[in-house]
């Protein structure tokens, strides 16, 4: 179902549970589909006892991922224009996240109508791990 | 840096889609996603960041016959690394032009972007490193352009 520029307004906002105790096995899933296998993400040894990390801990690209699910849950598939992240905070085994996207403004360009969102995924603590934008097409 | 050449493959999308948690059909079911609004398997937005398996030179992927800097009889494969392991990254935006399909051949160029520094209480001096990664399709047409921005971190980052 996809997004109508008529029923939406600035302000709007849908939120999704993307993750709920993120497992030490999920990261190790994504190093797999990923190609990225960076000890600090898979081996717990080297997290701790070489780079001095609590732990292993999430790729950033992971949470992204996760956010990108809500949005193309909300959007619709194949109607992003744009995405983008800033990574604010690491994510780590255990943590439940909740990713949220805001209207920011619906335009009109060319005859095609857009959305603008703004992004962001928190934590258990409140504390966000990503903030970003992003654009899709919508119906009118 | 060379091009590389990027096969998109319905195993590797719906692999992808596993390890985010996403259950979408699109991802998985071509009978479902035939019905749905793309007509098709797609790939899911992040994916593209998986060109990393394509990339002969990958320095995040072990490889046999050669020094790997995870662990093994001891904690690091490799001497001297640095504290707070390396990089980290920072920033990731993509433009799409349209959704990748399996089937599709990618050519895939990165070019350096903009170096700049700055301070840190958490984490010491910051590095950042911007990287742009054009993707092309079979046909030559720029289907998705990517913008990535590492980080390297003087110490291991503060997590109070």
């Amino acid at each position: 179902m996809a997004l109508k520029a008529s029923q939406l307004k600035v302000g709007d906002t849908h939120v999704e549970r993307v993750v709920e105790n993120l497992s030490r096995t999920q990261i190790v899933m994504y190093c797999g589909a990923s190609g990225d296998y960076n000890p600090l993400h898979a081996d717990e040894v080297y997290a701790t006892k070489v780079a001095g990390y609590p732990s292993v801990f999430a790729h950033g690209m992971l949470t992204m991922g996760m956010t990108g699910k809500m949005l193309t849950n909300y959007v619709g598939d194949g109607r992003l224009t744009k995405f983008g992240v800033r990574f604010t905070n690491q994510v780590w085994p255990g943590d439940d996240l909740d990713a949220k996207a805001t209207v920011a403004a619906i335009r009109e360009e060319g005859g095609q109508h857009f959305v603008d969102l703004t992004l962001s995924t928190t934590n258990q603590d409140g504390k966000e791990v990503v903030s970003g934008s992003a654009t899709a097409r919508i119906d009118p | 840096m060379a091009k590389i050449t990027f096969p998109v493959e319905a195993s590797h999308i719906m692999m992808f889609a596993r390890a985010i948690g996403d259950t979408n059909p699109v991802y998985h079911d071509a009978e479902q996603a035939k019905k749905s609004e793309v007509g098709g398997i797609v790939a899911s937005p992040t994916f593209p960041q998986a060109v990393a398996q394509f990339d002969p030179d990958y320095p995040l992927r072990w490889r046999p016959g050669q020094k790997w800097f995870g662990s093994g009889k001891t904690p690091t494969g490799v001497e001297n690394r640095p504290s707070g392991g390396g990089g980290l990254h920072a920033e990731q935006h993509f433009e799409y032009h349209r959704p990748l399909r399996p089937g599709d051949l990618l050519t895939v160029e990165t070019r350096p972007g903009e170096t700049w520094e700055r301070e840190s209480k958490r984490a010491g001096k910051l590095t950042f490193r911007e990287r742009i990664t054009e993707y092309r399709d079979q046909n030559g047409e720029l289907v998705i352009t990517a913008r990535g921005v590492g980080v390297t971190t003087e110490r291991p980052v503060d997590q109070r």
